[in-house]
């Protein structure tokens, strides 16, 4: 008989492994982007694919640079480069979304140490890198292709910055749920991105407590603070639809590794998002602020940690000895 | 009624594919390796030398200290040797080898069994004796001395009785099977308990898999004079974990670092009621106890009454013959048993099951980097954040683990259970727990 092998408990483990949660979220943000692909147009689908293929290619060289294991198929860098394609606007030249994902994996990820040690997510940082570097690229709007003839060619945050409140009034609420609407190619309809959070809320992939916060908070702020003529008057549906908001919540602010391990955590994470994005959308130049929201929510997760250990079992109710 | 549960947990499949086979007595081995120490606290002083006659339930460990616990010979026969031999648990042990060439008839020691209407008679003090001298340890596992678990310090009020049917552990059925076979006995069993505890309440909490168990024990309930109330509980892994169950059938919440009896409870397996009921009714010292052999290289598992001290390698002739050729034997359940080295070792009083796993089953995953899925803390019944500490433990920050509570770790698995980079999150908890410097 062979000898036995001596292994620790529990003898027996879940099904659940890290490449399938990735693989999981990269399933449940293919609606949103086979959408993007159906209001947008091919070029859409071009800037996934090239982003996707760069933020893997990056993440292989530099492991193999690194000498360490090529975990590529492992899923993560492929939801990086989803995301970070989501994140920019459909008419973008192709090698944006390439230098992009390849900033994002090289110093988003790679430079902290890898899957696990990173400290903002990952996509966020190739959007913010791609923002100040090519500012134009990433606000340069397209209509919807059944729609390209029309003016508008702004997105409906940046003409309320501009104070073109007529202009609005064109979006049906209808529209901004489906997704007909300039806009990022992956936030724009809102019905394949709740699909999607549904999906993996009900799997338990992720919690309900940063996004639902998240969006509640924006909400509030808005009705009572961003509205014409005085408080409580703004349109808090508008602004919950619009923008990467749903993206942003339900994708972004439950990423494990950059948000807080514990519910509340997550609570207060998910409330420090929405108040800066109110903030950003507000008060400063930038007609959205989600992506600078979570990334600074992200700097701050180490905090939340910390002030929000768990209370362990029966503390509360007794003297520990 | 409000279904009240635990913190956490985990549901990993059940794999109880002996629930309906009754227990039946293994054959008598010819030779038994009864470790000194198959208790926590001290092991026991021989009580034997080595060339001495044996019978069954013959003294042959004297317990050392108030927290320890006599062991008997299981077998007729001739003390070969008292030296280290291998053990389920520790590793390596001082044990006593009682072997029979069949030369030594199987005989009973003198038994000193109380009838029925004495007991109501007896002082509380006599029963206590009795459990003591029976050599009657927790039976779920720890193998805790029962009767220190049942002489709780003065002021200390105990009202209610658990009898913890859980069995949370996956394969495991033994406990289930009993509750089924020897309802009644057990509740006498669980009587003489709440007897020497003035406990006014008793009850018997079971998961709701084992609806045969439940039944058979509200059953056997209405058969006696006593009021005990059966509790079926959700099935979820751990609820048998001592203060996961207070607070799922109580809903009493232990204090940290506290014990049971300072919420009023005392929890006592199913299997040590009944082997209670066999000490003070039938004279029995803790010589057999019934366990569960599975696991997927077992042709036919089944559920066996064992005398402790048999070893596992003898065992094999009352299983059918190996599907596959085992890779893993495990003592215990498959989320908190332990691994075995060899299959020479003895069953002893805490073991309750034996699984053979096959090879390709093992769960050689290497361990991953920690995600921050925060799984880990979902499912943690003390409420911990076994990440947290499993980093704390790597970089030897002591102080920091017992801040964060690494000593209320109840080291049941579910973590590790759960944890998709696979990492051994138990193990490094222990191995914490372990290091902490003592004051």
């Amino acid at each position: 008989m062979d000898p036995l092998k001596v292994t620790i408990s529990p003898h027996i483990k879940s099904g659940r492994t890290t490449p399938n949660i990735m693989w999981t979220v990269i399933f449940a943000l293919l609606p949103a982007g086979a959408a993007g692909v159906f209001i947008f147009g091919l070029n859409a689908l071009y800037v996934i694919i090239v982003s996707v293929a760069s933020a893997l290619a990056a993440e292989a060289a530099i492991q193999a640079l690194r000498q360490r294991a090529i975990t590529v198929m492992d899923g993560s860098a492929v939801i990086t480069g989803l995301l970070l394609a989501y994140n920019v606007p459909p008419g973008v030249p192709l090698w944006l979304p390439a230098v992009g994902a390849f900033f994002a994996i090289a110093i988003g990820k790679q430079a902290f140490g890898g899957l696990g040690h990173n400290v903002f997510n990952p996509a966020l940082i190739g959007r913010a890198f791609l923002m100040v570097s090519w500012p134009i690229y990433m606000t340069t709007w397209q209509n919807p292709r059944w729609n390209v003839d029309a003016v508008s060619s702004a997105s409906p945050l940046g003409l309320f910055k501009q104070g073109e409140f007529g202009l609005i009034k064109s979006f049906s609420s209808w529209d901004l749920l489906a997704g007909a609407r300039p806009g990022c190619i992956g936030e724009v309809c809102i019905i394949a991105l709740l699909l999607g959070a549904a999906f993996l809320l009900i799997k338990r992939y992720i919690t309900w407590h940063a996004p639902f916060v998240y969006i509640s908070t924006v909400g509030v702020l808005s009705w009572a603070m961003n509205g014409q003529g005085g408080l409580f008057k703004g349109d808090a549906l508008f602004f919950i639809l619009n923008g990467g908001l749903i993206l942003g919540a339900f994708f972004m602010a439950t990423d494990y590794v950059t948000t807080p391990l514990s519910r509340k955590g997550k609570m207060i994470f998910g409330l420090g998002c929405g108040i800066l994005t109110f903030l950003i959308r507000r008060f400063s130049g930038y007609p959205e602020g989600v992506s600078y929201s979570i990334l600074i929510m992200n700097a701050a997760t180490p905090i939340i940690d910390h002030y929000t250990k768990p209370r362990w079992f029966g503390l509360k109710e007794g003297t520990p000895t | 009624m409000l279904i009240k549960t635990f913190y956490g947990g985990v549901h990993p499949p059940g794999y109880k594919n002996t629930s309906s086979k009754p227990i039946r007595p293994a054959r008598i081995p010819k030779r038994v390796v009864i470790p000194l120490s198959q208790h926590t606290g001290a092991p026991c002083e021989p009580a034997v030398a080595v060339g001495d006659i044996v019978k069954k339930g013959t003294l042959i460990g004297k317990a050392a200290a108030f927290i320890s616990s006599p062991v008997h010979s299981s077998i007729s026969g001739r003390v070969a040797k008292i030296a280290q031999m291998p053990h389920p648990v520790l590793g390596r042990s001082l044990a006593a080898v009682i072997e029979n060439d069949g030369t030594i008839k199987e005989e009973d020691a003198p038994p000193g069994a109380f009838k029925d209407e004495d007991i109501k008679a007896l002082p509380k003090e006599a029963l206590l004796e009795t459990i003591k001298n029976s050599g009657i340890v927790g039976l779920g596992g720890a193998a805790f001395p029962t009767h220190v678990k049942l002489s709780p310090p003065k002021g200390k009020k105990i009202d209610s009785v658990i009898l913890n049917g859980a069995e949370c552990e996956p394969y495991l059925t033994c406990d289930e099977r009993l509750m089924i076979e020897k309802s009644e006995e057990m509740i006498k069993g669980l009587r003489v308990i709440s007897r020497i505890l003035g406990a006014d309440k008793a009850y018997i909490a079971i998961e709701d898999n084992k609806p045969n168990a439940i039944a058979a024990m509200k059953d056997a309930v209405r058969r006696t004079p006593y009021t005990v109330r059966v509790i079926s509980l959700p099935t979820k892994y751990p609820q048998g974990a001592e203060k996961s169950l207070i607070k799922s059938a109580l809903n009493r919440i232990v204090p940290a670092g506290g014990l049971p009896m300072d919420v009023g409870c005392v929890v006592q397996n199913a299997g040590t009621a009944y082997a209670v009921y066999e000490a003070v009714y039938l004279g029995r010292p803790l010589i057999e106890r019934p366990i569960t052999i599975s696991g997927d290289c077992v042709s036919e598992p089944v559920n066996l009454s064992v005398r402790i001290g048999t070893l596992a390698s003898d065992l094999l002739s009352d299983i059918g013959p190996f599907i596959a050729s085992p890779g893993r034997v495990i003592f215990g359940g498959p989320m908190m048993g332990i691994a075995q080295y060899t299959m020479d070792v003895p069953v002893i009083k805490g073991t309750s099951g034996i699984l053979f796993l096959a090879k390709d089953d093992v769960a050689q995953y290497k361990e991953g980097v920690c995600i921050r899925c925060a799984k880990c803390l979902e499912v943690c019944p003390a409420l911990l954040a076994p990440t947290t500490l499993a980093n704390l433990v790597k970089k030897s920050r002591w102080a920091e683990a017992k801040e964060l509570g690494i000593t209320q770790c109840v080291e049941c698995g579910a973590c590790a259970y759960e944890c998709p980079a696979k990492i051994p999150l138990v193990d490094y908890i222990k191995f914490g727990k372990a290091s902490i410097p003592k004051r």
